[in-house]
């Protein structure tokens, strides 16, 4: 079983470090990760992307051209990555900033809102977590569990007090699909 | 430290695998897309626990002749960078292998020439492979396809690098300098000791106790000892050719066409050979591991019996010559699929390449 | 006294130092080069460092310091001396680590390498020969060449419109914070080679008790470059080098 996902949006909505948490949740569970960021200087303010492949095997290629999840958080990658979502896959989308929704049939289509619910929990930064527990969700690539591990181990422990917090803006997200 | 397992950057894992090699000094100069290997290091302060030595040079070009330095000094010391620094480090590169001195040497490529981009290319092959610097000689040049091979590799190059007296190099690019995996670090071994390091390195220069001096150099004014120096070198060359070449095969046997990529490109081409496979098509991949030497029997044997062969390199085809004199057959069609720029081709892009230059070639 | 009883060893009142060997020498004669190349072997000698010493020659006429001197040396591409030196003192804490480099060496090509290693505080001692021309290569302008010296490539004199100002290095290095000893010699009469000894002498030592950066200008004459006998170049470093590049320490915490 192998999970190819993309997740893009603009850089400081947490794009690369919501693939980290990901790709670490992964490691929790003994699975083959590969997390290839687009990097450089579009890191900050322009667009953002990362491409998580979590898999039961060894994993070759690191960069795709077709993928099973997209997750995207601006119009400029709605606009990139639809056409890149694999027949019978899945583009899950923040309603905030999207003008021109997507319009494909053959793919599962998750609208969310995210940065909405982000907004009511008066956390502006677990926005990245609220958009990785609705994916759960749709995609139980890894389970809540992996994830809270993941970010014990990953965080320094004068942070671990944010682990709540985190959990529960995962939830939140969780609840954001139908 | 015990053996470990962790999701490691490519550039992280660099710093931390020379760490656990027992390494004794690092000199950087910061450079995208790999100034994560210095941030580490600075990060671990390993002077504390091993006593590694790390230092930010002022230029790469101070940062070579660091390197050089201790190398001369019987140390196992490296230094990383990508292109432009690897360029300004090729004069102090040529000094390391004419004095005859084990070091590592990372070069986490990005596309040029000139300042060009950060993200990744494979345009330094020529640069790695056939000399760099100035006169003849040879690095051994690695190429890492996984984060796990730029943990390994790391150990490799030096065990290379003290046992035939000469610079290695890991030629990587921004895919896995930048990328994550999960990677298996050794446990932590010891540095060596001063009397570890003599009697390893007689020839180090560490204060002449007990014996006559040592002196390190590359001048030698009179031509016919620096003749009898340069067949010295060419000597241990065709050593290192005849010992260390090293590849990967996937998938050769019985395969209509053959694919030869290295490093992060080579990772994509298996994907496309697996996409392939379903849809009927058999294609081998080579995947030369030490780019110099260069695996070129095994080239020509999985070329054999082959209908063409197809290397797909981040650049404008630079490997593609060693492939064509390592197959030296004029019969056998040998094309060149690359992209350029930073720009890296994905596996469906690869298939398209090779069903356009080999299976039904446009006349 | 007679030549029998001269030769006497108790009646020896000088001798070459131990760390000099017999290797017949490049220098010119009349060239500052084997007058420090002696300071150093004796100095080393004197402080029982032959063991612990590791120089680090440089591209110029001081390329081959490591044929008459029998301790440990690296030779260094042309301006990296002091790159180099700084790694060895880091890697072997233990060791007196010194740099012995020319004008063009230290001040043109390995500016960068000078300034930073001073600034760095790098435990080492940098040996400085200041004069005013590149003598290996057959007499062309130095940074640090006199307005109106000529050279090869000076032929009519160096001009500021042409070739900018001499570059003075001690003062720059003496006001970086990474330096604790900086001082100007010169070695063209006894008076002058006992005062650079001791020159030398405390630069060795800061290298070892690691209090930090010492340099050690020689501001001296290369009577070939200059097309002057050696009595007429001393003259005229006396006449044209001190007043530019005054002797003295400039530095010392």
């Amino acid at each position: 079983m192998t999970t190819e996902i993309i997740i893009a949006g603009f850089g400081g909505q947490g794009v690369l470090s919501m693939g980290k948490i990901l790709a670490y949740s992964g490691l929790m569970e003994d699975k083959e990760i590969t997390w290839m960021p687009a990097y450089g200087p579009e890191q900050r303010g322009g667009t953002a992307n990362v491409t998580v492949i979590i898999s039961d095997d060894k994993i070759s290629s690191p960069i795709l051209n077709s993928y099973d999840v997209a997750i995207v958080l601006n119009q400029q990658s709605l606009d990139k990555f639809e056409p890149k979502v694999k027949p019978g896959g899945i583009l899950i989308y923040d309603a905030y900033g999207i003008n021109t929704p997507p319009t494909r049939t053959d793919i599962r289509l998750h609208r969310i809102e995210a940065m909405e619910a982000t907004f009511e929990m008066g956390n502006n930064k677990a926005f990245n977590m609220v958009v990785l527990g609705a994916m759960l969700k749709v995609c139980p690539v890894v389970t809540i569990e992996s994830v809270l591990k993941g970010l014990k181990k990953t965080l320094p422990e004068r942070h671990h007090d944010l682990i709540p917090m985190n959990e529960a803006a995962l939830r939140r997200g969780m609840q954001l699909i139908d | 430290m015990s053996e470990e397992v962790k999701l490691l950057k490519g550039n992280e894992a660099i710093a931390l695998a020379a760490i656990r090699y027992g390494c004794d000094g690092y000199f950087g100069y910061p450079i995208t897309p790999q100034s994560e290997v210095l941030e580490t290091l600075m990060e671990q302060q390993p002077w504390d626990t091993t006593g590694m030595v790390v230092l930010q040079a002022e230029s790469e070009v101070a940062a070579i002749n660091m390197v050089y330095a201790g190398a001369a000094c019987g140390k196992v010391v490296f230094t990383s960078s990508s292109s432009p620094g690897v360029s300004l480090m090729q004069e102090g590169i040529s000094y390391i292998a004419a004095a005859e001195l084990p070091a590592l040497i990372v070069n986490v490529q990005r596309g040029g020439p000139g300042l060009g981009t950060i993200q990744p290319s494979q345009a330094d092959y020529f640069q790695a492979t056939k000399g760099g610097g100035h006169g003849d000689y040879h690095l051994i040049v690695l190429a890492p396809s996984s984060v796990q091979e730029m943990v390994d590799f790391v150990g490799l190059a030096w065990d290379l690098a003290f046992k035939y007296r000469t610079p290695a190099m890991i030629l990587a690019d921004g895919v896995i300098g930048q990328m994550m995996e999960k990677v298996t670090l050794p446990p932590q071994r010891r540095r060596r000791t001063m009397e570890e390091l003599i009697k390893q390195c007689p020839w180090a220069v560490t204060g002449k106790k007990g014996r006559d001096k040592n002196i390190c150099t590359s001048l030698e004014l009179e031509s016919d000892k620096m003749e009898i120096i340069n067949n010295r070198l060419q000597s241990t060359y065709r050593d290192i050719a005849r010992h260390e070449k090293r590849y990967e095969a996937y998938n050769v046997e019985g395969a209509d066409y053959l694919i030869v990529a290295f490093g992060s490109i080579a990772r994509i081409c298996r994907k496309s050979i697996d996409i392939a496979r379903e849809r009927g098509l058999r294609i081998g991949l080579i995947r030369p591991i030490t780019l110099w030497p260069f695996p070129s029997e095994a080239v020509a044997q999985a070329a054999r019996g082959t209908k063409g062969v197809l290397t797909v390199e981040i650049n404008a085809g630079q490997m593609i010559e060693d492939v064509r004199q390592a197959i030296n057959d004029r019969a056998m069609p040998i094309e060149h699929y690359g992209r350029l720029g930073g720009m890296v081709p994905d596996p469906e892009e690869v298939l398209d390449a090779l069903n356009r230059l080999l299976i039904n070639p446009t006349k | 006294m007679e030549l029998n009883e001269i030769i006497r060893p108790e009646n020896k009142v000088y001798a070459k130092p131990r760390l000099m060997n017999s290797n017949h020498m490049h220098y010119c004669p009349g060239c500052s080069h084997g007058v420090v190349h002696k300071l150093v072997a004796e100095v080393l000698e004197e402080m029982g460092q032959e063991e612990t010493a590791i120089g680090i020659t440089p591209v110029g006429c001081a390329v081959f310091a490591y044929n008459y001197i029998d301790i440990d040396w690296i030779e260094a591409a042309h301006g990296r001396a002091p790159a180099i030196a700084s790694a060895v003192k880091r890697l072997q804490p233990d060791k007196l680590v010194f740099t012995y480099q020319g004008d063009g060496d230290l001040a043109a090509i390995g500016t960068a390498e000078t300034i930073h290693a001073a600034n760095r505080g790098e435990n080492i001692a940098i040996i400085f020969i200041n004069n005013a021309i590149y003598g290996m290569t057959g007499g062309q302008m130095a940074p640090t060449t006199l307005l109106g010296q000529k050279t090869a490539t000076t032929p009519y004199g160096r001009r500021v419109d042409l070739n900018g100002y001499p570059l003075s290095i001690a003062p720059i290095l003496a006001g970086l914070d990474g330096t604790c000893y900086v001082t100007r010699q010169s070695v063209h009469t006894p008076a002058a080679v006992r005062k650079a000894k001791a020159a030398i002498r405390k630069a060795f030592e800061n290298s070892l008790a690691g209090r930090g950066c010492s340099l050690v200008e020689v501001v001296s004459t290369c009577n070939s470059g200059w097309k002057l006998s050696p009595a007429e170049a001393n003259r005229w470093m006396i006449e044209n080098m001190f007043p530019k590049y005054p002797l003295g320490d400039l530095k010392n915490v």
